[in-house]
């Protein structure tokens, strides 16, 4: 299975032998991801290159820059598990060695983010799983003249 | 013989349920299909093959539909791409009485998703796959993917949410000209606006109506559907696309109806100029923008211009969705997908009632299932 419930009924990530380093590594606080020696970056995790399907591919230690490409609101809670996390905002984060992956951000008023905003990459640990979130980059404390993006000091 | 125009749909069939608790789905089916033969002048006997899909029978669920109908065709097809899995069952259907290998196609579907407070597309608890490992556990929806590509769209391109809720406002007020719509009190732009907000930027109004329901269609080879009661209509063009879902999608902004599109255009020989009517599966408003422009109805990133020009009652200069969509007339499951075809079946026919559109010849009928990753084409023509 991809996934699984946590105590509290969440769904969690489950690794499996090929997703295991990109969980390891985000344990440690470190995104990392495929790359493949001819058609580049790509994600999420998987035994074999969505361009070529060779498995001659290496992990490695990105930056954890990025953007915001799309962005939603979930007031709703649409899922009752993460009804009590309500307004939280999911992306598709661009990152900057080119591949797209979906995120929570944090560390920012819901209705601050923008599309372009520059992000970098956060971990939160549930269970035995760390998740990937993303928050506005370090030095974008104000997104415009008008609206201020509080931040919070990551413990 | 080209395979264009050598099938037809020869019989339609809307159930007229909208909320069936007392119902199970099986019945549905069993009155759907009993409908779409009696509208072909066609008996149980005479069907050899059987197409259908569902969500809630499992994948093997086809299985039980011939069950329930004591059928023993000699073809059956359960594949299940979603809200286009019926748009592509008449291809494949046509492709099957082509090849010999059934006469009399029977497609259908029936769903009580409503009474079974199915909200569907607002979970997404993951799948088997290892992507479903980087997406669910976010909280991401089906809802929400769609909402992510209208919030790109709207950066990209300055879309309006005024714009994809004047799509929500001329749907419903084609569903209040159709006495089975679920939803048949028209609505206003303001009102879209003023519902609450599902998932950023996509409002309560700018959503489907989950419904219970089903519909079936028949179809046969245009030598047979000749001797046959109502006017035949012909499958000109078809296309079938499919491309990323969710994660690792590469472009938010371009679907795979563009593939299926052209597919569908290049073989019935006629351009987007030629179409009287469209049917566009209409999960939510960006759904249909989205598909106008990738269809090419108009150009990428114009769709609200599009939207804003043109007029898209059954009456106005681009007749789209003239039951009500699912926005109005209500998604009964899967068969949110099969009421397009059954809706531009009967246009074509001219048994559109009082949302008929004015000579309306050539239909194009649009299905996609999932977060837009599956798309089916068909172009269909009165013979």
């Amino acid at each position: 299975m991809g996934t699984r419930m946590s105590a509290d009924g969440k769904p969690l990530p489950v690794p499996n032998p090929t997703t295991q380093p990109y969980f390891d590594a985000a344990r440690k606080g470190q995104l990392r991801i495929q790359r493949c020696p001819r058609d580049g970056f790509f994600f999420y995790p998987r035994a074999r290159c969505p361009g070529c399907l060779g498995n001659d591919w290496s992990w490695q230690d990105v930056s954890g820059r990025g953007e915001v490409h799309a962005f939603t609101i979930d007031r709703m809670g649409h899922d009752p598990a993460l009804a009590s996390e309500v307004p939280f905002v999911i992306a598709v984060v661009e990152l900057e060695e080119g591949p797209r992956m979906t995120a929570r951000i944090v560390d920012c008023a819901f209705d601050d983010v923008r599309i372009g905003m520059p992000l970098e990459a956060r971990f939160e640990s549930i269970e035995d799983i760390t998740l990937v979130r993303f928050a506005p980059s370090a030095g974008v404390d104000r997104l415009d003249d008008q609206g201020s993006c509080e931040r919070s000091s990551m413990t | 013989m080209s395979f264009s125009g050598s099938f037809a749909v020869v019989g339609a069939y809307e159930h007229p349920t909208r909320w069936a608790p007392d119902k199970t789905e099986l019945q549905i089916i069993g009155e759907s299909a009993r409908g779409a033969l009696e509208d072909a002048g066609l008996s149980l006997a005479d069907v050899d093959g059987l197409f259908s899909a569902s969500m809630s029978l499992g994948g093997m669920g086809i299985v039980s539909v011939a069950e329930y109908l004591n059928l023993k065709p000699r073809y059956i097809d359960g594949s299940n791409i979603g809200g286009s899995s019926f748009v592509s069952h008449v291809t494949h259907a046509g492709a099957a009485i082509a090849a010999g290998l059934c006469d009399i196609a029977l497609i259908v579907y029936g769903s009580v998703a409503a009474s079974d407070a199915s909200a569907i597309g607002t979970g997404m608890r993951g799948g088997r796959d290892a992507g479903s490992a980087f997406v669910a556990p976010y909280g991401q929806t089906l809802v929400g993917s769609y909402a992510m590509a209208a919030r790109r769209h709207m950066h990209e391109f300055g879309t309006k949410p005024e714009q994809l809720a004047e799509i929500a406002v001329s749907t419903r007020g084609h569903a209040a000209l159709n006495p089975k719509a679920k939803m048949r009190l028209p609505i206003t732009v303001e009102g879209v606006m003023e519902s609450r907000m599902i998932a950023d930027p996509l409002h309560l109004l700018d959503c489907c109506i989950i419904s219970d329901g089903g519909g079936a269609v028949v179809v046969t080879s245009l030598e047979r559907a000749r001797d046959l009661a109502k006017r035949p209509v012909l499958v000109q063009g078809c296309g079938e696309a499919v491309c990323h879902q969710e994660v690792g999608s590469p472009d938010l902004m371009t679907i795979a109806a563009k593939q299926s599109g052209e597919n569908a255009f290049r073989m019935a020989g006629v351009s987007q100029d030629d179409i009287d009517l469209c049917t566009i599966y209409d999960s939510f408003t960006i759904t249909v923008l989205m598909t106008l422009e990738d269809l090419g109805f108009c150009k990428k990133g114009e769709g609200g211009a599009f939207i804003d020009e043109r007029s898209l009652r059954y009456d106005g200069d681009f007749p789209c969705n003239t039951h009500g969509g699912q926005l109005g007339c209500g998604q009964a499951g899967l068969a949110g997908g099969l009421s397009h075809v059954t809706e531009s079946v009967l246009q074509l026919q001219r048994r559109g009632e009082a949302r008929q559109v004015r000579d309306a010849d050539v239909a194009y009928v649009n299905g996609t299932g999932g977060m837009m990753a599956e798309q089916v084409a068909l172009i269909l023509e009165g013979a």
